[in-house]
């Protein structure tokens, strides 16, 4: 393209590149039109030499953060690949893009060509789907899927669910601690403060400064079952967590099915959730395995309870509690459990049937042990939990003892 | 003041003139903490002897001792310095009788060191008696994450910066030693400028050699059947497994009990004092304690 394009004219550069930002802003990066402004006067400032160079010219405009690399890279192959417009939306069209991308970089090259896909002229077969991908933006159709079961989604639907996840409004849910801040409409003076104050304003009395007691969010411990009736729901959980770590939120994960799997580092160690979750699939051995949960928690109490439930953390456990042997075990351990954080909210999926009764052995020794007792299998019980989260009262539903069965 | 150790054998030795019986891998970060300068960090359950190490280092080594014991909301005006307010105060009510208006020097009088109370940190970086301090800041992990970073600048250059004052550097750098019971994880910055090291529970010959530095006067046979018993019920699946503190405590209420070996019923009625959780106790306790006590005879043997 390169020469072609100059050869056409500034218009046609600069036309390509805002189709470019476009393609950028639908895969995640957050691409203005300042910034593509401020891309054309780069090329225009760097000429167009190499290929490698374009590259750069282009990457130190658009891309602002690391994480972003991957995105940026992919959509460069795909995008500015071949001469003519006609043939760069075919490329565009491909559901793989040729090459040998690296493997890590498997999910950002699969919303690059996504984003690519959605943004530009469809192939005729696709249209339908679109229309579907439309109707559903319909405010009843939305409630619709808010209300749909995670099990009975599709993958895309999957997809879209995990987006939503995404731009959940996240629980605003604050602990005061023993630090301070100056706050204008703080009760306690800030000694130092004000004397600072009063010797900058010079003589004539103190100016007294205040400060407040700092607020953070509590951290959360999630441990969540993955074993094989349970891991579609853990996968949309997983996402929830990387949101919530995101937030300026101390967040740690664990998973079980056999075994337990610290996945706390793994989960923030890439802001992308994509990336974030393929590294967590990475460090889990059991997925879909069976299950083990007394086991499991008592080994999060033994090994981990005392290193990661301090600072008044609140526990989500994302299970179906449908353990058959050691009840024994599992009882006494929640009970430590309960005992050891602030609050235990236990999330299972299967209270989403209307006629969910504490008949399983499993349930019947965890519930006696739970704070909370909530459905986790939509978008919209999601929400719910926020919410919780957030301080409101918890709502009767979500009250265990709701389900005790008469001794 | 005697001078640093100057290999590994002599730290050894040192640590073992203040009864403390160091295994060899804590005997080399020791050495290697006081030869580089660098802060030594050290992890392990609660009971093993991280704080012993730096009172028997400043001991030994004729240091003073400058403890922080972290807490929750620790700030700098509890942990480096703070103002005396109410001195300064006076201060001001005073040039104001005396018509001062220059604001110059009323500033100057004002956050002189004169009103500046230091707090630990800031006197670890003054040269004591004997050369500089030994630092021992205490539980790291209770305090947060803010603390830690603040932590950074005082660790890796040894110097305090008041606002108002100017900068605060040490001559000599002090002996640092931080302790944490990971009930939170330290952060990487910070464990990148120390030397790191995980007290684990000590074998049964060195939990004997302690037992014996510690209490001299437990009879033979007794000190080694408590060792080889809390030795085995470390093997056990606890939820706190007895540290080297506990044992200590054990065998000095055993010989206030006027015990010579162990029997059943005493281990039954003392296990308060090596377990703390209700469950662990109850483990032990059932057909267990005389299997458990037989075998610890039969290896103090």
């Amino acid at each position: 393209m390169q020469a072609g394009a100059v050869e056409a004219g500034t218009g046609r550069l600069a036309e390509n590149i805002a189709y470019f930002g476009r393609a950028l802003r639908s895969a995640g990066l957050p691409v203005g039109p300042g910034a593509v402004l401020d891309a054309v006067a780069a090329v225009e400032a760097a000429g167009i030499g190499h290929r490698a160079d374009f590259h750069a010219t282009l990457q130190a405009v658009f891309v602002k953060k690391r994480e972003h690399m991957a995105v940026f890279d992919q959509a460069f192959q795909i995008f500015w690949r071949k001469r003519s417009l006609m043939e760069r939306m075919m490329a565009a069209m491909m559901p793989v893009a040729p090459g040998e991308p690296d493997k890590p970089r498997q999910e950002a090259l699969r919303r690059v060509s996504e984003a690519l896909y959605d943004d530009r002229n469809r192939a005729p077969q696709e249209v339908e789907q679109q229309k579907m991908l439309d109707a559903r933006l319909t405010v009843s159709d939305l409630e619709v899927f808010k209300r749909r079961d995670f099990e009975q989604m599709s993958a895309a639907e999957i997809e879209e669910a995990k987006r939503a996840v995404a731009r959940l409004v996240l629980p605003l849910d604050r602990v005061v601690t023993r630090r301070m801040r100056a706050d204008p409409n703080g009760l306690r003076v800030d000694p130092r403060a004000s004397l600072r104050a009063t010797l900058r304003s010079g003589a004539g009395g103190i100016a007294l400064k205040f400060r407040a007691p700092l607020t953070v969010h509590p951290p959360i411990v999630a441990l969540a079952d993955i074993s094989g009736s349970m891991s579609r729901y853990a996968q949309v959980f997983l996402h929830f967590l990387h949101a919530l770590g995101r937030a300026d939120r101390k967040v740690h994960g664990f998973v079980f099915a056999t075994e337990l799997t610290n996945i706390s580092r793994a989960l923030a160690a890439h802001r992308d959730p994509d990336l974030a979750l393929a590294a967590t699939a990475r460090m889990v051995r059991d997925w879909d395995g069976g299950t083990r949960i007394g086991r499991a928690l008592s080994d999060f109490n033994r090994l981990w309870s005392r290193r990661v439930l301090g600072q008044g953390a609140i526990v989500l456990l994302l299970t179906d509690g449908l353990e058959r042997q050691e009840t024994a075990e599992l009882s006494f351990a929640l009970d430590r459990l309960r005992r050891s954080c602030r609050r235990l909210i236990w999330l299972n999926p299967l209270l989403r049937y209307d006629g969910f009764e504490a008949r399983a052995a499993g349930i019947r020794a965890m519930l006696p042990h739970v704070d909370e007792f909530r459905s986790l299998h939509n978008l919209a019980s999601m929400a719910d939990l926020c919410r919780a989260l957030t301080g409101e009262p918890a709502e009767a539903a979500a009250d265990p003892r709701r389900f005790r069965l008469p001794e | 003041m005697s001078s640093l150790p100057g290999s590994i054998d002599e730290t050894q030795a040192l640590l073992k003139s203040g009864s403390y019986v160091a295994e060899r891998g804590l005997a080399t970060v020791v050495f290697l903490a006081l030869k580089m300068g660098r802060p030594l960090l050290l992890e392990g359950e609660a009971g093993v002897g991280k704080t012993e190490i730096a009172k028997v280092l400043a001991t030994t080594l004729g240091r003073n001792l400058i403890r922080l014991q972290c807490y929750e909301g620790l700030d700098v005006s509890s942990a480096v310095y703070e103002w005396n307010y109410a001195g300064q105060m006076m201060a001001i009510r005073l040039a104001e009788a005396a018509g001062e208006t220059d604001r110059e020097r009323l500033g100057a009088d004002v956050f002189s060191e004169r009103h500046l109370i230091k707090r630990p940190l800031l006197k670890a970086l003054e040269a004591g008696a004997g050369g500089a301090p030994v630092l021992l800041i205490d539980e790291l992990d209770r305090t947060d994450a803010a603390f830690e970073a603040y932590l950074l600048e005082i660790l890796s250059d040894f110097q305090v910066t008041v606002p108002e004052l100017g900068t605060f550097r040490a001559p000599h750098p002090p002996i640092v030693i931080i302790t944490s019971n990971r009930t939170r994880e330290i952060h990487d910055a910070l464990k990148r400028r120390c030397l790191y090291h995980w007290v684990d529970y000590p074998d049964a010959p060195r939990e004997l050699a302690i037992l014996k530095a510690r209490y001299p006067d437990v009879p033979a046979k007794l000190a080694r059947q408590i060792v080889h018993y809390v030795q085995a019920i470390r093997r056990e699946d606890l939820f706190k497994a007895p540290g080297v503190a506990e044992t200590l405590d054990w065998a000095s209420a055993l010989v206030e009990l006027d015990a010579v070996a162990l029997d059943p019923a005493l281990v039954s009625d003392t296990l308060g004092v090596l377990l703390k959780y209700q469950d662990d106790i109850a483990k032990i306790q059932g057909t267990k304690a005389k299997d458990l006590i037989d075998r610890a005879r039969a290896e103090a043997r």
